[in-house]
């Protein structure tokens, strides 16, 4: 806090015989710095043109421990603003040359969180309209009730201190905002980017496609963190991963009581994502019972809660993603069609890692630098050798299966380059030339063989590929593995 | 040294007691000082009320010695030209202070008359006052005498002494 000299408390009257008439008073030595057992740390900047009412207003502010000083007219005043910055601002609106209106109109343009309170001699409610409407937080009539004031400026205080403590948080999600970016410089992706810098700007509901492990929920995390729903929640469901009753539980929540074991009421992610965004992931394995009642709730951004009455409004964006052909799923009967056309407004299609070559690279240099700082290894490089197994890899489990395995590689890695030898067997073994086998019987190889090495363990295999079990569960299925 | 200076008529007994208590709060002598000017000139004939800050600097006239305190005790209402009233004015780590025993009477709100309670409550504004020109601010504690009231059933609520906190910084401050 900067020192300034004051000049002493000086009051002007005049005597009824009309002769000028000073009280002087010396001031205390440096108006910032009376000492005081009340942590105030708000400034407050009275401006009058009467010197009588600044100067007690002003002795008024510091026995209440604040930080006061004076301006006598607007250009004063301009002038203090530029030097510090204050909290609160007392303005009267009549003062010669520069109003008290204008210049609330001028702080308002230099801090439009400084709290102004404007005072006047002539109460008026066109005048007060006018200030209010001017951003002036509060209007106060001279004399003013001693009670009056300490109330109006609490509570200017309160607010003043509110805003910055909503100002921090906003500056603390920013700072939360994934650190994870759409790394690739391969034309898909700078398109992608485009699209997610459009999207993220609406509200529309977003389709993200693509195969498992390319990134899906990542693109959802970055149109939440790019749009104006940012400091709401981003709430995820896998809905592959839970049985139909289950999901139902858990999009809509339940009552206490609605069903054997609802001991609790529960608030379902679509009332938790109030605000925010709805990440459905998995959206082709939803059952059409529980299609139609989120469908419902997209159109009239309604619902109860089971075994509940209680209509709850709800206003979230819906993002959706599935590695799942959902046109054939509507074909088939699967996939309720009226579903499919709400949720995809938008669709983003991202490209499996085999088809954009150029950003294997990048990725992993990228998670070669972050595991290295992950694990504190000094692992600076890959090897010409495993970079080029790298490339030729088809990556079937896509950035995941990279990640993955650039993870592994830092861990078992002996020095500061990482071999071939570091990179998972398996991955050395079945690595074959493009074009040789198609991704489905590479994927199909791949699974199997993890398979057999964990003893047909579901959860291991799960692990080691990068995938949940449900997805484990569905390749299981759709390759037609057994023992 | 601090001097309690009663002005125009203060009620009965006040100057006296005041006189007495205050060594509980604060070192040094106390005595009383006759003013010598017409309270009448603080007098806004408008407001029927007297202008504390003219008060203040006439008592500044008549201090003493430059080191000393003084606090003038009265009964007339008291402005300072902002608020509508005040019950004190006191010049922050300086030489002056006023308080008024007008708004402090019961009888001003309608109620009875109680003459011990007004003569407490006028005590606690003197010390109040002085805390300022002891440079003290307002305190949280709403127990502290130095803290802040604008009505007087906060001044009942508060001791006449001041909080261990606003003690050990009066206590730091020279007089």
């Amino acid at each position: 806090m900067g020192r300034h000299r004051i000049r002493p408390f000086e009051v002007n009257i005049r005597r009824r015989d009309g002769h000028g008439w000073a009280i002087q008073m010396p001031a205390p030595q440096d108006r910032t710095e009376v000492r005081g057992l009340k942590n105030h740390t708000a400034a407050i900047l009275v401006v009058d043109d009467e010197a009588a009412v600044r100067e007690s207003l002003c002795s008024w502010f510091q026995k209440d421990g604040y930080t006061a000083d004076t301006a006598a007219d607007a250009v004063e005043a301009l002038k203090k603003l530029s030097k510090r910055a204050w909290d609160i601002i007392l303005l009267d609106i009549k003062m010669p040359n520069i109003s008290g209106m204008e210049l609330l109109r001028r702080i308002r343009q230099i801090d439009p969180d400084i709290v102004s309170i404007m005072i006047t001699a002539y109460a008026s409610v066109d005048t007060a309209v006018e200030a209010l409407k001017g951003g002036a937080f509060d209007y106060v009539v001279k004399p003013i009730d001693p009670d009056d004031l300490s109330r109006i400026v609490r509570k200017a205080i309160e607010q003043r201190k509110l805003k910055k403590e909503n100002l921090s948080l906003r500056t603390k999600i920013e700072d939360m905002v994934p650190e994870e970016e759409l790394i690739g410089d391969s034309p898909q992706i700078k398109k992608i980017q485009e699209i997610i810098e459009t999207v993220s700007q609406t509200d529309v509901s977003v389709l993200i496609r693509g195969d498992s492990g390319t990134g899906k929920e990542l693109i959802a995390r970055l149109i939440h963190a790019k749009s104006t729903r940012r400091y709401s929640p981003l709430v995820a469901v896998n809905c592959g991963a839970l049985p139909e009753s289950l999901l139902e539980s858990e999009l809509f929540g339940h009552e206490k009581g609605s069903f054997t074991g609802a001991q609790y009421k529960h608030r379902g992610k679509l009332e938790i994502s109030n605000g925010g965004t709805l990440f459905l992931d998995e959206v082709g394995t939803i059952d059409a019972k529980t299609q139609v009642d989120l469908l419902r709730v997209l159109d009239s951004k309604q619902f109860t809660r089971l075994g509940g009455n209680q209509v709850i409004s709800v206003d979230f964006r819906v993002i959706c993603a599935t590695n799942q052909d959902l046109e054939q799923l509507v074909k088939e009967g699967k996939f309720r069609e009226d579903f499919y056309y709400r949720i995809n407004v938008f669709p983003i299609n991202l490209p499996p890692l085999r088809d954009r070559s150029g950003d294997i690279r990048l990725f992993a240099q990228h998670f070669l630098e972050r595991y290295a700082i992950q694990i504190r290894k000094k692992v600076l490089r890959l090897s010409p050798e495993a970079l080029s197994l790298i490339m030729k890899h088809d990556w079937p489990g896509n950035v995941r299966e990279l990640k993955n395995a650039i993870e592994r590689a830092v861990v078992v890695a002996g020095g500061p380059e990482i071999r071939p030898e570091d990179l998972p067997f398996d991955m050395n073994k079945i690595s074959k030339p493009r074009g040789e086998s198609s991704i489905a019987e590479v994927e199909r190889a791949h699974i199997l063989d993890m398979l057999g090495r964990t003893g047909w363990n579901i959860t291991r295999t799960a692990q080691i590929l990068g995938i949940d079990r449900v997805t484990l569960y569905n390749k299981i299925k759709k390759y037609g593995l057994s023992k | 040294m601090i001097y309690v200076a009663p002005i125009h008529n203060p009620i009965p007994g006040a100057v006296r007691y005041i006189s007495q208590q205050l060594p509980n709060e604060f070192r040094g002598l106390v005595a009383v000082h006759q003013t010598k000017f017409d309270p009448r000139i603080a007098l806004d004939k408008t407001r029927n009320q007297y202008n504390s800050t003219i008060l203040l600097a006439e008592l500044l006239q008549e201090l003493p010695s430059k080191h000393a305190k003084i606090i003038g005790i009265t009964e007339v209402d008291l402005f300072i030209p902002v608020l509508t009233f005040v019950f004190g004015e006191a010049q922050l780590n300086g030489n002056v202070a006023v308080a008024s025993s007008h708004r402090l009477r019961n009888s001003y709100y309608g109620l009875p008359e109680n003459p011990d309670l007004v003569l407490e409550r006028l005590y606690k504004e003197a010390v109040h006052e002085l805390g300022h020109v002891f440079s003290l601010t307002h305190c949280d504690n709403y127990r502290c005498v130095m803290h802040a009231a604008t009505g007087v059933e906060e001044l009942d609520l508060k001791n006449a002494a001041f909080c261990s906190a606003c003690n050990s910084v009066l206590r730091s401050a020279s007089f």
